[in-house]
């Protein structure tokens, strides 16, 4: 992992292997019930392993299956970490957050008006490349993610090396190899999880670099708009380029004034359990 | 989109999000090219550079190779199809061979043993005897019959199947039967759903919101119910044991009953692809939309995780909603065969109305009668048509009282009790058929309301495959007797 500031430092697999570690750190809570400080989201390609990770998190077990498309529907569960409670939702996989199925549809809206705490994407090691057409969709949604980079044991066996540090680097936010299967990378996940929970804002993510000429003054002049309407809104631009591309979804919630207001309460509760950790570490 | 009267584009405030919207609507015109096009180049572009930095392939690919072999062989145009059907049939035959003695076990436990001792228990309570009747007779028999009939099967089935999907088959299975679904001018991604339907139609159902075309979604919604679900298996099972593997001798039975169940289930492959031809060329017209099919990697399965997942998520998940239908049910069927007007029961009327009807499609009156009683699952049909065909036939010595579910514990002694009751190799090959080829149970009925919103797609869901019942089991009916 990397980008790790000193005072959440991961835990290392021997850790995580002792009994008395995992007491005090993870509790699995099953079906979520009851007051939760954050919601996770899990995003992902079909057949990464999102349920899998979902399973060990929460101490359910949600059926898992080797093909593509099994989760249609969001689950949800809980766990709690470091005395926090967080609400898992395990989102159906997609391939992208742009076209119409209702799968997608499911997965797009609760990442955008479902404002989740944390993103975690769940990606493919050894088919990277296609895995981050969708990380580079969540990230213009929401800069408060983590990449878990799973089948890492795969990866292996088919002699494909991914160095999570650089990808970390390109793309701004934590990069967790692991083996979800195996329990390999969890708690280091964990961490990552309650890093950017905890965090007052993300840092440097990674945005599209380079936009299409054919868009790139009505994306402009549309994001501007917005941006100065809704000062708060994290992903204008993203919305912007969803109103370029006739999205009724996002037209409509634009029109109703559903964007604005949703930022202010999901910060607000954040910034409040930060500063109450803050004064805890003094 | 329409536009609200009261937030027209003049009206709007300015910063407003109705202006924000008018003001995207001007600019999507001036825009050259398609939107989400332009998007996903740029898309592409980014992730292949951030790819092409992160990734590097040192050492040489060792696996991929027996990978690639495998997916050779079970995806080939000349193999794909027999290796399926290989498997399916090894699944069925292990599935056969292996429940009959648990299953027989099972019947004499619940059904020879805990019945009389159900019976002196409550005579010492002293219970009145309709109550008894009732709560024994009804309800306990009917459940104990579902759960020896189901369980063993089920219990061996679910994580065979399961094992086949951890190992990573099922992708496999969708990629062969793509090619024909999209000349049935259907979705590729049906394959999905049909293979959840053969574990669970309501599931299948569901499954299908991986489809993105509407069009190509209501096709799949609606040929979900020939994938033959798991609370169909049994009836199939156990009626292909005692007339298809009865014909051939017993050294052969398991096998050749294995291959009936096999063609059965393919033969709801094929129904599907038919319907959703005939759907795609009338009602539901419009062009196949194009996908990609992932194929992962083929994973050694865990073992003894699918076996407990396999176990508690399906086979006894699946017990606990026969259960549940079967506790109402069997009050049901011995209320109906108690309860008498103008001296004769409600049952037999029934029967008797349903006769006519039920000969000429090559059935009987008992088993239209047992498919109404068993609208919600499925899973009852055999225990219910063993009931009534003992009450229609008037049999004594082997029930006693009427609406008594009795000590069957054998396939042979089944195959007596229905023998008995007028039933034929065409009454066992068209109750397969018929169990293939009816209305869907009342919960993928409510699931597919609740996924279309609309009684009438719920409506001809459930129609339509009824009447192909109909047609298919008189016309083999007619064929048979025409024949023989």
């Amino acid at each position: 992992m990397s980008a790790d500031p000193a005072n959440t430092a991961a835990p290392s697999e021997a850790c995580a292997a002792c009994d008395v570690y995992r007491a005090a750190q993870l509790r699995k809570l099953g079906l979520a019930e009851g007051e939760f400080d954050f919601v996770v989201a899990l995003a992902g390609n079909p057949n990464t392993g999102k349920s899998t990770v979902f399973n060990a998190l929460t101490g359910l077990r949600q059926h898992t299956g080797n093909w593509p498309g099994k989760t249609v529907a969001r689950a949800e569960g809980g766990f709690s970490y470091r005395d926090r409670r967080y609400k898992l939702v395990d989102l159906p996989g997609t391939y992208s957050l742009l076209s119409t199925s209702v799968d997608e549809e499911i997965a797009r809206d609760f990442l955008l008006f479902g404002r989740p705490d944390v993103t975690v994407v769940v990606a493919d090691a050894t088919r990277l490349e296609r895995n981050l057409n969708l990380v580079l969709q969540v990230l213009e949604i929401t800069g408060r993610a983590v990449l878990c980079l799973n089948l890492m044991d795969e990866a292996e066996r088919h002699g494909v090396k991914v160095d999570d540090r650089q990808l970390a680097r390109d793309l701004g936010v934590p990069v967790v190899p692991a083996s979800a299967r195996f329990g390999r990378g969890l708690p280091e996940l964990l961490a990552a999880i309650g890093q950017v929970a905890l965090a007052p804002v993300s840092g440097r993510v990674h945005r599209l670099s380079e936009e299409p000429p054919a868009i790139r003054a009505a994306l402009g002049d549309l994001t501007a708009r917005l941006r100065t309407a809704y000062p708060d809104l994290p992903n204008a631009r993203w919305i912007a380029m969803r109103l370029l591309g006739g999205d009724d979804r996002v037209a409509s919630a634009l029109r109703r004034g559903e964007l604005s207001g949703l930022a202010d309460r999901a910060r607000g509760a954040r910034e409040g359990l930060f500063n109450e950790a803050k004064e805890a570490v003094r | 989109m329409s536009v609200p009267p009261e937030a027209g584009a003049a009206g709007a405030p300015a910063g407003s999000g109705e202006e924000i919207f008018q003001v995207s609507r001007r600019l999507r015109t001036g825009i050259e090219g398609d939107v989400h096009e332009h998007l996903v180049e740029a898309l592409y572009a980014d992730a292949g550079r951030i790819a092409a930095r992160a990734v590097s392939r040192p050492g040489r690919e060792r696996r991929a190779t027996f990978d690639a072999t495998l997916d050779r062989i079970v995806t080939s145009r000349l193999w794909g199809f027999p290796v399926m059907l290989g498997l399916f049939a090894l699944m069925f035959w292990l599935t056969i061979s292996g429940a009959n003695v648990p299953s027989a076990l099972l019947a004499d436990l619940l059904v020879g043993k805990g019945y009389p001792w159900l019976q002196e228990l409550a005579l010492a309570a002293g219970l009145p005897a309709w109550l008894r009747g009732l709560t024994i007779d009804g309800m306990y028999l009917a459940t104990a019959w579902v759960v020896s009939v189901m369980l063993p099967p089920m219990a061996i089935f679910f994580p065979l199947f399961t094992l086949l999907e951890d190992f990573g088959y099922l992708p496999r299975v969708a990629f062969n039967l793509d090619r024909l679904f999209q000349r049935a001018g259907a979705h590729g991604r049906q394959a999905m759903s049909t293979m959840m339907g053969f574990g669970c139609n309501a599931a299948g159902v569901v499954a299908t919101r991986i489809i993105d075309s509407p069009r190509e979604r209501l096709i799949a919604i609606l040929t979900n119910n020939f994938a033959l679900c798991n609370g169909r298996w049994p009836t199939q099972i156990l009626v292909a044991t005692i007339f298809i593997g009865g014909l051939v001798p017993a050294h052969l039975a398991g096998l050749v009953s294995a291959a009936a169940v096999t063609g059965v289930a393919m033969l709801g492959v094929g129904f599907t692809f038919a319907t959703a031809w005939l759907l795609s060329r009338t009602i539901l017209k419009g062009e196949v939309s194009t996908f990609s099919l992932e194929l992962p990697p083929y994973r050694p399965p865990r073992f003894w995780r699918t076996l407990y997942t396999s176990l508690i998520d399906r086979t006894l998940f699946v017990l606990w909603r026969a259960v549940l239908f079967a506790l109402p049910s069997g009050a049901v069927i011995w209320l109906s065969t108690n309860v008498e007007i103008g001296g004769r029961s409600l049952a037999e009327q029934a029967i008797t109305g349903l006769d006519p009807l039920g000969l000429a499609l090559g059935l009987n009156g008992v088993i239209l009668l047992a498919y109404v009683i068993a609208i919600p699952a499925n899973e009852i049909i055999i225990p219910t048509v063993l009931m009534l065909t003992v009450l229609s036939a008037k049999m004594t010595g082997v029930g006693g009282e009427a609406g008594v579910i009795f000590e069957l514990d054998s396939p042979e002694e089944i195959k007596r009790v229905l023998t008995a009751g007028g039933w034929t190799v065409l009454t066992g090959v068209n109750l397969m058929l018929f169990s293939l080829l009816h209305n869907p149970c009342s919960t993928t009925i409510y699931t597919i309301y609740k996924e279309t919103r609309s009684a009438r797609w719920a409506a001809l869901a459930t129609l339509l495959p009824l009447f192909i019942g109909f047609a298919v089991t008189a016309l083999v009916a007619f064929l048979w007797r025409a024949l023989s």
